[in-house]
């Protein structure tokens, strides 16, 4: 059952996902960052879903469960296509969107035939089993993908402060998640814990973007080689 | 084994990115000048130490709350904590550790200087606005 803590998180998470899209219409960035508002939005949307099947079919039903795993899965997709958003912004120059798009869906398809390939023994559930390692799998992939990203602001000294703050926000907050999942698939007894801090931290992610569409204009400027943990 | 080898990943970039975020809210306040009134309150005039942390910290907390720099504040406070650990281990043996996280202390006690200086700001503001009404 969800308790006070739970509904609580949810309603924060939401209104700060709302809140993206609110501080990224209110300052320009809606179309400049149109796939991450596009994400921001899916999720609001799944958010309401989620709500509502909660409220017919109760927290612990099997169309809860489903909707969940499938949605996260779906959404977990945006945020990849979002990822490789930031990708375009930062190569914009150098006009590889045709080359960022085939990489992009050569990454997803390999992480999809990997999912498959540590599924396909499962006799039962195969497609939620499959959904479910899919997601696990992104946002590893995700991590990777970020930090190559960073990894490449830091080489062609993209001074762009929001981008930068939109990138190293996406690292904290696949990273958080990655960790959060293996931690879980180690410690299967103590994974009731690991799951309370799952909400948690999908707050990060729509609380940063806030602060980065909201106080730092599209103009800032920033030395990425200062934000460097090993300095350069 | 792959769990583990993700888990190890995974807290190694969070560490990373971490660090790069909360410079990156750090590296805004650096380019900002303390006003003279706020150099005397916390006794930082050019480069803060990150002795000073916790007093500003403390006088922080004597201002009134303002909302959009009070995640940005616990994101300092927790990076802070976080050098402090590096501090007493690591920094122990490694001297250019020791030199880099005692520098980075200073730039967050620089950054709460400059939260001080906004919320002092705030509450003159929100005063004035009484006054009139």
């Amino acid at each position: 059952m969800l308790g006070p803590y739970e509904y609580a998180i949810w309603l924060l998470c939401t209104l700060l996902e709302a809140g993206v899209l609110v501080c990224a219409f209110k300052k320009n960035a809606l179309r400049r960052y149109l796939l991450l508002n596009v994400y921001m939005s899916a999720s609001v949307v799944v958010s309401v879903g989620r709500f509502d099947i909660v409220r017919h079919y109760g927290f612990t039903s099997n169309e809860y469960l489903y909707f969940y795993y499938y949605s996260d899965s779906l959404l977990t997709i945006a945020l990849y296509f979002a990822l490789a958003s930031l990708y375009s912004h930062i190569f914009s120059e150098l006009n590889a969107d045709r080359y960022i798009r085939l990489g992009t869906l050569f990454l997803l398809s390999a992480t999809a035939l990997f999912s498959y390939a540590v599924v396909q023994q499962s006799a039962s559930k195969l497609v939620t089993h499959f959904v479910l390692e899919l997601s696990q799998n992104l946002y590893f992939v995700g991590l990777v993908m970020t930090y190559v990203l960073w990894a490449a602001i830091l080489k062609m000294r993209e001074t762009r402060t929001r981008l930068i703050q939109l990138v190293l926000s996406m690292g904290v907050y696949f990273s958080l998640f990655a960790a959060n999942f293996a931690v879980q698939n180690l410690y299967h007894s103590r994974s009731s814990f690991f799951e309370m801090l799952t909400p948690l931290f999908g707050c990060f992610l729509p609380f940063s973007w806030c602060y980065a569409f909201w106080k730092l204009p599209e103009e800032a400027r920033i030395t990425p080689s200062r934000l460097a943990v090993v300095p350069r | 084994m792959m769990a583990a080898f993700i888990l190890v990943c995974s807290v190694v970039l969070l560490l990373q990115f971490f660090v790069s975020y909360c410079r990156s809210l750090i590296a805004a306040s650096a380019k900002q000048m303390l006003s003279p009134e706020v150099q005397d309150v916390t006794g930082i005039s050019r480069a803060a130490s990150g002795d000073d942390f916790a007093r500003v910290i403390q006088l922080l907390r004597l201002c009134p709350d303002r909302p959009e720099d009070r995640n940005s504040i616990q994101a300092i406070g927790a990076y802070f904590r976080l050098l402090n650990f590096l501090r007493s281990t690591l920094a122990r043996m490694v001297p250019s550790m020791h030199a880099w996280t005692e520098s980075e202390r200073g730039h967050c006690a620089y950054f709460a200087a400059v939260a001080l200086e906004r919320r002092i700001a705030f509450s003159r503001g929100m005063l004035a606005q009484q006054m009139e009404n």
